[in-house]
């Protein structure tokens, strides 16, 4: 993997303004729903969707794909701007997010909406799902490489399920899967530290004998040079510690964790949408 | 139908895991896409001979029954038939919520092995007895339940199991029990199936319905009452979802009343979907045989058995009591 250029960095960034403004128009229509976390991530989900990812929205079951696991479900906003944008489904079905008769369901549901590979939502689920995956692939000896790109929240490290998953991974030494944590340091009801101290992160996957990378998680080169580390590393499964800004882009969201869980109002929404029209003419003319 | 050797000197006994150990191992020589996944138990749940036959396509997963529904899930989703298990108590115990969301949400054809289930697990005492299964897998939408008599219908479900693509719970027991049905028995998806009808036509006419190895005890309270003057008729319901119920309501019609027997707790488990269709569809006297309420405790299966009121007399007082 080559590095990334100025002009494709630029129009990454581009990109994730717009998912961001799409991400802050569906939950204002959907009137509930996660800001926070969908936001931080979309640096993450740009890259992964419109550089990384080996996929086909025309045929989004295609065998060769690589997978996306949104672990942490409530991200979905993420999850289905980059698909709507990648044009899996129509970017105006967007504002059905969470309505009745929806395809986007309040959280993902994979028989409901093409480009999901798994239903999540209920913490700690999506990286025992990948194993699955993954030891799947390795039982076919699929070739070309295929990579199961796995998203897990800072607060949904929580769940002992991951810390399963985690074993699971070091015993199969399942190198395909790159789980990137979203080290945005707040969960519900507070700073991931105060809740439940989750730090060393480092230390601890380290000692489950996985190749750690800490990267910012809203710089494209170093996230892109990061995944190519993580694909080069062939021994041991690599785990991507991604420091996220929650609510990233919009100045009133940021770092404040009463956004994880809702989303805002009209004015608010208006507001948001205007600092991130701004951030992208500044972007479009460097 | 019924093993000509049951009730005679030459009665053999099996327990039910082994009847699903040998089917693994043969439709894992079928088809490739068999997989199994297990808990730290192999050879206790009988993965062993498959896990020695194809060693490649079993997944040691540790005490981890959560993951590995998760682990299932995912090798489910990419086109296998994964088979994992454990002990009931524990999963589907355990992992209620992860079968629910990443198996029957995701609706992937995840095969959910409980093994060591009911009260005969016996001196192990209550925290390993599963007394509540049938009832958490049966509330689940996309899920199907089954709950296999005896070592012959164990196999036979298995080797159905191995061709079906949805999610499914099979419920199997750690003691030998006796080997109730012929080696040639067929086992069709769905069905109720007659195990003993009436020598001759009664007065009193009542039916058992029961699931799983205490089936044999019906079967003997059968005989008892037809000494008395009542006839019955004993359904074995292996399949308890879907549940039979286009046989349940021919069969509520032609019966005075409806006597359930099952090794699980009355609320929620096979006596409960049949006393919910009947009562809205054909409401008929029922009674429900099985563990009421209670934990169960340590001790032999002879002793538990007496103490949860689950032995033929209680069966044949039961159905006296409500005719």
């Amino acid at each position: 993997m080559n590095s990334l250029t100025d002009i494709e960095v630029k129009e990454l960034s581009l990109r994730a303004e717009d998912i961001r403004e799409s991400i802050i128009k569906m939950l204002t229509t959907a009137g509930s729903g996660h800001t926070a976390g969908p936001l931080g991530l979309a640096d993450i989900f740009t890259l992964l969707y419109f550089r990384v990812l080996k996929h086909n929205p025309k045929h989004p079951d295609w065998v060769g794909r690589d997978r996306v696991i949104l672990s942490n479900g409530h991200c979905a906003p993420v999850l289905y701007a980059s698909l709507a944008h990648s044009r899996y489904f129509p970017i105006e079905e967007l504002n059905t997010l969470r309505k009745f008769g929806s395809r986007l369901q309040g959280h993902p549901h994979r028989e409901s909406l093409p480009g999901i590979e798994t239903t999540s939502g209920p913490l700690g689920c999506g990286l025992s799902q990948a194993v699955g995956m993954a030891l799947a692939d390795r039982l076919e000896n699929y070739k070309p490489e295929r990579y199961f790109y796995v998203t897990i929240g800072d607060g949904e490290l929580n769940e002992g399920q991951n810390w399963e998953a985690f074993l699971h991974l070091n015993k199969y030494k399942l190198n395909k899967i790159i789980t990137i944590i979203d080290r945005n340091s707040i969960q519900i009801d507070g700073f991931t530290e105060d809740v439940l101290p989750t730090e060393s992160l480092r230390n601890k996957f380290e000692s489950f004998n996985f190749h750690v990378i800490e990267v910012d998680g809203h710089n494209f080169r170093d996230l892109y040079t990061a995944i190519g580390q993580a694909k080069s590393t062939l021994e041991k499964p690599t785990v991507i510690i991604a420091h996220t800004i929650p609510g990233k882009g919009v100045l009133e969201f940021e770092g404040d964790f009463h956004w994880h869980g809702k989303s805002p109002n009209k004015d608010e929404a208006k507001q948001a949408i205007k600092e991130l029209r701004t951030l992208r003419g500044k972007i479009e003319k460097e | 139908m019924l093993n000509k050797k049951l009730f005679t000197i030459k009665q053999e006994e099996k327990p039910t895991r082994e009847g699903f150990g040998e089917a693994l191992l043969d439709i894992g020589k079928t088809n490739e896409k068999v997989v199994a996944l297990c808990a730290d138990l192999t050879e206790s749940v009988k993965m062993d001979k498959f896990r020695d036959a194809f060693p490649e396509r079993f997944f040691e997963m540790g005490i981890t029954e959560q993951g590995m529904s998760g682990v299932a899930s995912g090798l489910a989703s990419c086109g296998y038939n994964p088979f994992m298990a454990s002990y009931a108590m524990f999963s589907p115990g355990r992992n209620w919520e992860q079968i629910r969301t990443t198996i029957c949400y995701n609706n992937v054809p995840v095969k959910v092995v409980g093994a060591h289930a009911g009260i005969s697990v016996g001196p192990d005492g209550a925290t390993h007895q599963a007394i509540e299964d049938i009832a958490l897998m049966r509330i689940l939408p996309n899920m199907n339940v089954f709950v296999p008599c005896d070592a012959v219908e164990a196999y036979a479900i298995t080797k159905f199991l191995g061709k079906f693509d949805h999610p499914a719970y099979l419920r199997l027991t750690r003691e030998k029990t006796p080997v109730i049905l012929n080696d040639d028995y067929e086992f069709s998806f769905g069905k109720a199936i007659v195990m003993q009808i009436p020598k001759k036509d009664f007065k009193n006419k009542v039916g058992i319905i029961s699931c799983g190895p205490i089936i044999y005890e019906a079967l003997k309270a059968a005989k008892e009452l037809e000494k008395d003057g009542i006839g019955v008729t004993v359904v074995n319901m292996p399949t308890i979802k879907p549940l039979d119920t286009k046989f349940l309501l021919r069969f509520a019609k032609n019966v005075q009343a409806i006597v359930t027997v099952e090794e699980h707790q009355i609320a929620g488990g096979l006596g409960s979907a049949v006393a919910e269709f009947l009562s809205e569809y054909h409401p008929i006297k029922i009674a429900r045989v099985g563990i009421d309420d209670r934990f169960g405790q340590s001790g032999k299966q002879p002793e538990l058995y007496e103490e949860y009121g689950l032995t033929s007399k209680h069966i044949v007082e039961k159905v006296k009591s409500i005719i």
